[in-house]
């Protein structure tokens, strides 16, 4: 998922150091990390690790965020790091299924993770071992203009009716209510994901993105039919497809849009767009459609494994015992600007992160990774780019159902 | 006995001199064209366990509506981007003529073939943008409606292709003025005394003079056209849903980019590019033998 800005840093891998061997006491450690926080929060994670364990080196081999997802297949076959980055659920099932990542079990035991890390033990889970540490996860949501609702006497809506009428309002004020780019596919995805959990429940999203449910099944029909309503009442910017999820932010930020379902990563981009995110942004939970439904959310988590052809996996476990740590991720998190998975760690001071803590806290109906993480790529793809097409021409949704079905029978 | 030797020298040496870059042909070309041939009969995510499962992988490609989607816009760009060849030749004929900075003119027409396709990619984009792109500020300008191009399944294709023109265009412009220095004078003048003017000269007098520049310059549009994958990729990544892509871009989809991975499926996908490239790499290699034979 290319969710944050795709900057062009040059992998500033030493690729020599790849090459060579790992004495003991030498970690090596891949990463993508190469935006500005995620950087600096990576730099202060390796220098406290070091300061406590003085006996270790660690070399870091920093990669850029879109070469990463080529490279972590050379280096996991051909010259494995000691610890490398990568996402929970389906997303790192490849690398299970192929035997490049090592079960952890050990590491989560020896510190008690299971009762700490709690809510992500589930999507490190495959074949009843766990493959990893998470460090950091964020709220996806309803990103709104506070301000723009205010001038017109529009509450955050909680109900899909509430929503509806507020995306009335607002048109009827020619603001369009939400905005999207769909140009990547993936925004597309987000919105889906949170019709669906919320039409049908996480279980059956679950179901959806493992393969055991038909996409002709009509509780898909059903989802679609309620985007369909916001597709008919002109909810969505126009182009979307011609935008990329940054182009999208535009509209909201000149006050043509009001609305973006997105990640938390997206504050980060407002303010640089010149938003006062104090007095103009806000943050709701996307409506409840079915009161009958545990409300389930969409939390995408970031993880740290161990390559089963590590050199130093024994300093490699050091380093994910000291991750998974409550105060190493409360700092870690702060600087990220992202919520901490240990629920002893300290949430950053930040409204937005605040609102996201309290909600995914109080999820009762089960956390999803993202579509393009819970269902396998091909699947993934496939999906978001049917989700595109029907977004522009909805009347084609038999044809999208039954393309889609076409694929799940051969991706699984 | 001294004859016999330099016989022999003079049999050895043009094989002593082409086996470097036999050679690499060989490793570079030849085997990975059999590998992907092999690797096309296999189920493969690049990491796992190869599974060889015959003609499966072109039994789902002739079952796969973007296979079909990329094969058409594939032809799309095969003929639309010829049309290269005589916007080149008339900007060469316009800019062969000796005024004052001239040189200045051809250098500014050839300069979107020196800037990268990256660049040509995101200036027709901008070009393009639905909200603030000139294109549409001038539609507006007259009265008509915002058309975004590049997220409408019906325009996307041709509006790649425009931006794909512009350097092919100079490239081809390029290639006839200088084929168009060596036109000789005399033949020029004689068809003037004979009352040639306009078309005629230009299509029986000059035009024949640069057959070997439109040769060249139909080899290099052609190769241009099947490798268009660059504008692609910058301007919508094959979007909206899939309907601007090309067969180069299809493999590339399925083969390496972040939901991609079936390499037996790109695999198929390039021996199907490569047996289109066929088609035409015999054609050109017939003629040139031809020519060479005289």
């Amino acid at each position: 998922m290319a969710l944050f800005t795709k900057t062009a840093l040059t992998s500033v891998a030493a690729l020599t150091l790849l090459g060579g061997t790992a004495f003991a006491g030498e970690l090596v450690i891949n990463t993508d990390t190469s935006d500005p926080a995620p950087k600096a929060a990576f730099e202060a994670l390796i220098a406290g690790f070091e300061a406590e364990n003085p006996d270790v080196t660690v070399t870091w081999n920093l990669f850029d965020h879109e070469g990463y997802k080529t490279s972590i297949r050379n280096f996991l076959t051909a010259d494995a790091p000691d610890v490398a980055n990568w996402y929970a659920g389906n997303r790192m099932l490849p690398y299970v299924n192929a035997g490049l990542f090592e079960p952890v079990n050990d590491v989560w035991e020896e510190n008690g993770l299971s009762e700490s890390l709690a809510s992500a033990e589930g999507s490190m889970t495959i074949d009843g071992k766990i493959w990893g540490v998470p460090y950091t996860y964020y709220q996806w949501g309803v990103y709104y203009r506070k301000d723009i609702f205010a001038e017109h006497g529009i509450e955050a809506p909680a109900t899909w009716d509430d929503f509806l009428a507020a995306g009335e309002t607002l048109k009827a004020n020619g603001v369009t209510p939400i905005t999207i780019g769909t140009k990547y596919l993936w925004t597309a995805g987000g919105v889906f994901d949170y019709l669906n959990l919320r039409t049908n429940g996480y279980d059956f999203h679950m179901a959806l993105t493992k393969g055991e449910v038909a996409w002709t099944d009509d509780r898909v029909r059903a989802t679609m039919a309620n985007w369909q309503t916001l597709i008919d009442g002109d909810f969505f910017l126009e182009n979307h497809a011609a935008y990329s999820w940054q182009e999208a932010l535009a509209p909201m930020v000149q006050g043509d849009a009001a609305m973006y379902v997105m990640g938390n990563f997206s504050v980060e981009q407002f303010k640089v767009a010149g938003l006062d995110v104090d007095t103009q942004l806000g943050f709701f939970q996307f409506p409840v459609i079915d009161p009958s439904i545990p409300v389930a959310e969409e939390a995408p988590t970031d993880t740290l494994h161990i390559p089963s052809g590590a050199k130093n996996k024994e300093d490699a476990k050091k380093f994910l015992a000291y991750l998974a740590r409550a105060d190493v991720q409360s700092e870690v998190n702060k600087t990220l600007g992202q919520l901490p998975v240990n629920k002893n760690s300290e949430v950053a001071d930040d409204v937005f992160l605040q609102a996201g803590a309290e909600m995914l806290s109080n999820t009762t109906g089960g956390i999803a990774q993202f579509f393009d993480r819970d269902a396998p790529a091909e699947m993934a793809k496939a999906g978001m780019e049917g989700f595109q097409e029907f977004m522009v021409k909805p009347e084609r949704l038999d044809a999208i159902l039954e393309r889609l079905e076409k694929v799940r029978a051969r991706a699984y | 006995m001294n004859a016999r030797r330099k016989f022999d020298q003079k049999k050895i040496a043009p094989w002593l001199f082409l086996a470097p870059g036999m050679l690499m042909f060989l490793i570079y070309v030849i085997i990975p064209v059999f590998q992907s041939m092999n690797i096309s009969l296999y189920d493969w995510d690049g990491l796992g366990e190869k599974t060889f499962i015959g003609m499966d992988n072109y039994v789902e490609l002739f079952d796969d509506e973007a296979f079909y989607t990329s094969l058409k816009n594939n032809i799309i760009w095969l003929v639309l981007y010829m049309l290269a060849i005589p916007a080149g030749l008339f900007i060469a004929l316009f800019l062969n003529q000796t005024v004052f900075g001239i040189r200045l003119y051809k250098s500014l027409f050839f300069f979107p073939f020196v800037i990268s396709q990256v660049v040509v990619g995101l200036v027709f984009s901008w070009f393009y943008d639905p909200s603030f792109g000139l294109m549409n500020v001038m539609l507006n300008f007259f009265g008509i409606d915002s058309i975004a191009v590049l997220a409408d399944e019906r325009y996307v294709t041709y509006g790649i292709i425009a931006a794909g023109l512009w350097p092919q265009t100079a490239y081809c412009m390029i290639l006839y003025l200088t084929g168009l220095n060596a036109v000789d004078p005399e033949q020029i003048e004689a068809g003037r005394l004979d009352n040639a003017k306009g078309w005629r000269m230009l299509w029986y007098v000059v035009l024949p003079q640069l057959k070997p520049a439109t040769f060249i310059a139909i080899v290099v549009t052609v190769i241009g056209a099947l490798r268009s994958f660059d504008l692609i990729a910058i301007m919508t990544a094959g979007g909206p849903w899939g309907s601007s892509r090309v067969l180069a871009f299809y493999m590339y989809e399925q083969a390496f980019s972040e939901y991609g991975f079936r390499m037996g499926y790109g695999a198929a996908i390039a021996v199907v590019l490569f047996l289109i490239m066929l088609v035409y790499i015999a054609f050109f290699l017939t003629k040139m033998y031809r020519d060479e034979r005289g």
